[in-house]
């Protein structure tokens, strides 16, 4: 199975080292061509605006739509959470978001780097719980009808998922610990 | 600073996720809200909030200490990606009042004058991380020790000459390196050699990288600059005087910003490279008294 990880900025190198441990083939995604054979797309963490800026001049938008609706399974991480929501709140100026969730996103939604944080989150198809790795994160404010709601901190939705497509506010990549990743894999790719 | 829930703020984990989530990435120096958001325009993925761009401050000469709050309140007003500040090297007031103002990370630089000729900030007292300028593999492992959560090697700030980027980058590359190929027994003796904590040294040694994020910082100011220093490993870059001080910031920053993402692709660094105006006016290192480069600052 291969996946890609879009790697125009951030921890794109720990998502591909995490899917391969997991027995995928991970590739890095710099040009939207390298989409065409990729069962599954990863958004990483990073900075929103860096990663939207070079997606649009690099013109992602349209061929990450068209992969999507052509089955291609999607995972936003943190920044990647953002850009795939159908609505930022706080986003920056022509800021555009994929719109492949039916959530609204609110950026930094925690505070800066001083209140970023990590601790113990409920995730729904996990046994037990998982540590959650806040960056300056976002959460999901909102979401619609169809959504499935995967994991709640302090009150906020921190994980969802839509059909083939997933978002967590945090970053699994960054704990080693493989259940998130191989829920995407095995759950959301190949579900 | 843990509760019930487990949660728990300022740990190493999460000071090293904010380098991490910068990878790839460009941060640049500027000295107002104006600047900060031609950089947030251009794809920065965080601002440095200065006083005067190194250029400037080796111009100007005497003392450079940490901005006035007022500089970093407007930028941290200014802009929603994250704002990094200078303190000093040792002052660990500047860093406890960066903290208190915002700063999502503090550099403590030596492009500002050293307030401690023995002691670096620990930096482990704090909940906002730091990074820390290395010449070599030991000076780099030294502020790890102290609780720097990423570093940069230090190249020579405002100069608009790489050269000094390339040496040190390449020397971390080697030691790491020659640490690689030791023995059990060797690495004793080669942490006595590197002047770095044993631990440290043999976690290199095993893993073959450091163990966090390393940016290349000082002289770095073209997009060829930007993906040399990608190309040498680095894991992404610090562009200060570069930006600013050259003919067309807006045009120069986000060539900078796609060289940095795209290094290993000759043909769109050349894409973007065209047409940006002048650089910055380079200065040979020689050129420069030993007692002036900072570099030299910081143990």
């Amino acid at each position: 199975m291969k996946v890609g990880v879009l790697a125009l900025q951030g921890a794109f190198r720990e998502h591909i080292m995490s899917l391969e441990a997991l027995g995928a083939t991970a590739v890095a995604v710099r040009l939207p061509e390298q989409l065409d054979d990729c069962a599954g797309l990863v958004i990483p963490g990073g900075e929103s605006t860096a990663i939207s800026k070079l997606m649009t001049s690099y013109g992602f938008y349209e061929p990450i739509r068209r992969r999507h609706d052509e089955g291609m399974a999607i995972w936003g991480t943190c920044a990647g959470a953002i850009l795939i929501a159908k609505e930022i709140v706080d986003a920056v100026p022509d800021q555009r978001p994929l719109a492949l969730m039916d959530v609204v996103v609110r950026r930094n939604a925690y505070g800066r780097q001083v209140d970023s944080f990590e601790a113990d989150i409920e995730f729904d198809a996990l046994r037990d719980p998982f540590r959650g790795v806040f960056i300056r994160a976002p959460w999901i404010e909102s979401v619609g009808a169809e959504v499935e709601i995967l994991a709640s901190h302090e009150g906020h939705v921190v994980a969802a998922r839509q059909g083939d497509s997933m978002a967590t506010a945090f970053h699994p990549e960054l704990t080693g610990d493989p259940r998130v990743h191989r829920y995407f894999l095995e759950g959301v790719v190949a579900g | 600073m843990e509760n019930g829930s487990g949660k728990a703020i300022g740990t190493l984990r999460v000071k090293t996720g904010l380098a991490e989530m910068l990878k790839g990435g460009v941060i640049m120096d500027v000295v107002n809200a104006e600047q900060a958001k031609i950089a947030e325009d251009a794809g920065a993925v965080a601002v440095m909030a200065l006083e005067r761009v190194p250029a400037d401050i080796r111009a100007a000469g005497g003392v450079a200490r940490m901005a006035d709050p007022t500089i970093v309140e407007e930028i941290v007003g200014a802009v929603s990606i994250p704002v990094m500040a200078k303190c000093r090297i040792g002052h660990f007031v500047e860093a406890q009042v960066l903290q208190a103002l915002g700063a999502d990370y503090i550099d403590e630089s030596e492009v500002l004058t050293p307030a401690d000729e023995e002691y670096h900030v620990d930096k482990w007292q704090f909940t906002v991380p730091f990074v820390c300028g290395c010449r070599n593999l030991g000076e780099a492992l030294r502020r790890i020790a102290e609780g720097a959560a990423m570093v940069r090697t230090k190249g020579e700030p405002g100069t608009g000459n790489v050269v000094e980027a390339v040496r040190h980058m390449r020397t971390v590359t080697d030691e790491i390196a020659w640490l690689k190929g030791l023995r059990g027994e060797q690495l004793f003796t080669a942490a006595k050699d590197l002047q770095a904590p044993y631990e440290l040294v043999k976690w290199v040694a095993e893993n073959g990288k450091l163990p966090v994020v390393n940016f290349s910082a000082g002289g770095i100011a073209t997009p060829a600059d930007a993906a040399l220093m990608m190309q040498l490993g680095c894991d992404g870059v610090f562009v200060g005087s570069g930006i600013f001080k050259s003919g067309d910031p807006s045009a120069r920053a986000k060539a900078i910003v796609e060289a940095t993402t795209h290094y290993d692709d000759p043909a769109i660094v050349a894409k973007v490279s065209r047409g940006l105006g002048e650089a910055m006016v380079g200065i040979n290192i020689s050129e420069i008294p030993a007692e002036q480069r900072m570099q030299e600052r910081g143990w």
